[in-house]
């Protein structure tokens, strides 16, 4: 079902409709039609939403505001163009309707008028065959308007992008708390407005005016579309945390980037995984604790330089993976970051004996060299031998010689 | 002085049998067992237990990481999401992939050599909840250090993990988790294979590695290869 307002143009007409559907068709300035589908259960019947409507479009000062509730959207659009007050287009209903609604062009206005063709039932009474022979093909599609016949989908607008707010403040706020407060009444605000559109966010942008001049900019990104207030105001305020403003604030703007909220299927057996929310704010208290880029998914560069990763965001998706089953341990290396600078014995060019800071013995066997090198077209050039050894205290190690400079590092042990 | 049957059989003839449920001791259900990925450790122990502390301790290159790595790798083919919260930020990505980990179903936190803050982050990760296991790794973490860690912390880890499905595993060189652990794992160098003759063409094939349960205590240990290539 599609509920059509028509009205003298205003801005708020798309916002009356919006209040009722997150699917709203800006027809015309003075026309809005809308998905009223699903909408059954709040309204016991077509006439009881209809007056809803109607009252809502009164509220908001809708001048010579109609209504019309139809089938499909092109006839609800004929309705409340053609009939004042509230209609409901029941079958047959539309026959009354003059062809003028239908917006003809010129010269099948003028033909329908000198056929004498005045409303949609008598133009509806015409052979098919004929109007499509002598008005074409436009006019045989107003001829199926005119029976009520429409058959396209809605053409929703776009959401406007003006999910944003700001506050100017009478006296700079120094604190956090005050900020806090502003900031919850400002998500409030935003997160109702996307709900009532079925939309969510997956980036705040947060302008802070600052005392007496300057701006303080920052942007939270979120792995999922999310509208929790809460959430996103401790993120926020954890985020003020560790990357506070220079000067008091004297006003601050908010946006939210609007997007499709995410659908997901749960399941009995669907394995365990943080909520996003909480993963989110947990993510952002620990980076509170150990620093921004320390935690996070590693991910494994495209290159053969030893021991190269970078941190991405962690997001862990529900993609499937391999089942469970026999897989043989593999031998792990544990990396001394920074590698620890050597001091090594090697007389014919073999590590013989070994010694750095916690590390000392004599080379009991030993595997390589494993020679590496590449970036050498850049500045970051390495070529180096690496070496697995093993101590006479039973520990094995991965050292390591830079070819260029012949210093040695031990990377690593095998553990 | 009266043995706790008989005070209880005059206090349920009291109170009559509608109560006698309240006082009967109610066994805990056993914990749920999560399987480490080595067949030899799981046939042994059944696996790690969820909802409670396993410490897994032994000194360098005694294959500590390597179980930890196939742990991970067998954790995330469930598709569980797992934290390591690395102390000393000593873990290597590409081991773990080498291991069969899914390297983005690993929240990796790297403490920059601060054990407090590794301890700070899993008490999160823990509060958190949602996570199949928490690795909290001191494996380079000097012994001394790690025993000034209050008995009071392990014991609010134990009792925040617990009625959760989370395996908080603790790896480091001496036990200190002790009596809140539910189960203790002792890493051992066993031995170091490499093929080749000394001098010419050697290669260190794999490490063979022993993990003998501290508790509940087992006479035999669990041995197994941790393979370096192939």
């Amino acid at each position: 079902m599609f509920a059509a307002i028509h009205s003298e143009p205003s801005p708020h007409l798309a916002g009356c409709a919006a209040d009722f559907s997150p699917y709203v068709e800006e027809t015309a300035p003075d026309t809005v039609v809308f998905s009223v589908s699903g909408l059954a259960r709040l309204f016991r019947s077509a006439r009881e939403l209809a007056d809803a409507i109607a009252r809502r479009a009164a509220e908001l000062g809708l001048a010579n505001a109609s209504v019309a509730i139809a089938p499909n959207p092109d006839l609800a659009v004929h309705g409340a163009r053609g009939f004042r007050g509230v209609t409901i287009m029941e079958p047959g209903r539309e026959a009354a309707l003059p062809v003028d609604v239908l917006d003809p062009p010129p010269e099948i206005a003028m033909t329908l008028a000198m056929w004498g063709i005045r409303t949609f039932g008598e133009f509806a009474a015409l052979p098919e065959a004929g109007v499509a022979e002598r008005l074409g093909p436009l006019g045989a599609h107003l001829q199926k308007l005119a029976r009520g016949a429409g058959e396209r989908p809605l053409v929703p607008a776009k959401p406007d992008a003006a999910f944003e707010e700001s506050v100017e403040l009478e006296y700079p706020a120094m604190l956090l708390e005050p900020l806090a407060f502003l900031l919850a009444r400002l998500l409030n605000s935003i997160c109702a407005r996307l709900e009532s559109r079925g939309l969510a966010t997956h980036e705040l942008h947060l302008r802070l005016a600052l005392d007496p001049r300057g701006e303080h900019e920052r942007t939270l990104r979120l792995p999922y579309p999310m509208r929790d207030a809460k959430a996103f105001l401790k993120l926020m305020t954890l985020d003020l945390e560790a990357h506070p403003p220079g000067a008091p604030v004297a006003g601050v703007a908010l946006a939210a980037e609007p997007v499709n909220p995410r659908v997901v299927q749960h399941g009995l057996f669907i394995p365990l995984a943080p909520e996003p929310q909480k993963l989110e704010i947990t993510l952002a208290r620990i980076a509170k604790i150990v620093g921004e880029g320390n935690a996070g998914a590693a991910e494994l560069l495209d290159t053969h330089r030893p021991g190269a990763f970078r941190m991405g965001r962690f997001a862990p998706s529900s993609a499937a993976r391999a089942a469970s089953g026999a897989r043989r341990a593999a031998l792990a290396l544990r990396m001394f970051r920074p590698a620890l600078r050597a001091h090594v014995d090697a007389p014919d060019g073999r590590p013989a004996r070994v010694a750095a800071r916690g590390v000392k013995g004599k080379v009991v066997a030993c595997a390589g060299p494993w020679r590496t090198s590449g970036d050498w077209w850049r500045a970051g050039a390495w070529s180096r031998d690496d070496w697995d050894i093993a101590l006479s205290d039973g520990a094995l190690y991965l050292v390591s010689r830079d070819r260029h400079t012949g210093a040695w590092h031990i990377e690593g042990s095998y553990d | 002085m009266k043995s706790s049957s008989a005070l209880k059989a005059q206090i349920e003839s009291a109170i009559g049998a509608h109560f006698a449920a309240q006082l009967t001791f109610r066994e805990r259900p056993p914990a749920e067992l999560a399987p480490t990925g080595v067949a030899e450790l799981d046939a042994l122990t059944g696996g790690l237990p969820r909802g409670a502390i396993t410490d897994l301790y032994g000194p360098a290159s005694s294959g500590r990481t390597s179980l930890l790595m196939s742990i991970l790798a067998e954790a995330s083919a469930r598709e569980e999401v797992c934290a390591v919260v690395d102390s000393s930020d000593a873990f290597d990505p590409a081991s773990a992939a080498a291991a069969g980990a899914d390297l983005a179903r690993v929240l990796w936190v790297r403490c920059g050599g601060r054990p407090d803050h590794a301890l700070k982050t899993a008490d999160l990760l823990i509060q958190g909840g949602g996570f199949g296991l928490v690795a909290l790794d001191f494996g380079d973490v000097a012994p001394e250090i790690t025993r000034r860690i209050p008995i009071a912390s392990w014991f609010r880890y134990r009792r925040a993990v617990e009625d959760t499905p989370t395996v908080l595993l603790v790896v480091e060189r001496e036990p200190t988790v002790k009596s809140c652990a539910s189960l203790i794992l002792e890493a051992k160098r066993a031995d170091v294979a490499w093929s080749g003759a000394p001098g010419c063409s050697r290669l260190l094939r794999a490490m063979r590695l022993d993990v003998l349960p501290r508790k509940p205590v087992h006479a035999e240990a669990a041995s197994f290869d941790a393979r370096a290539v192939g």
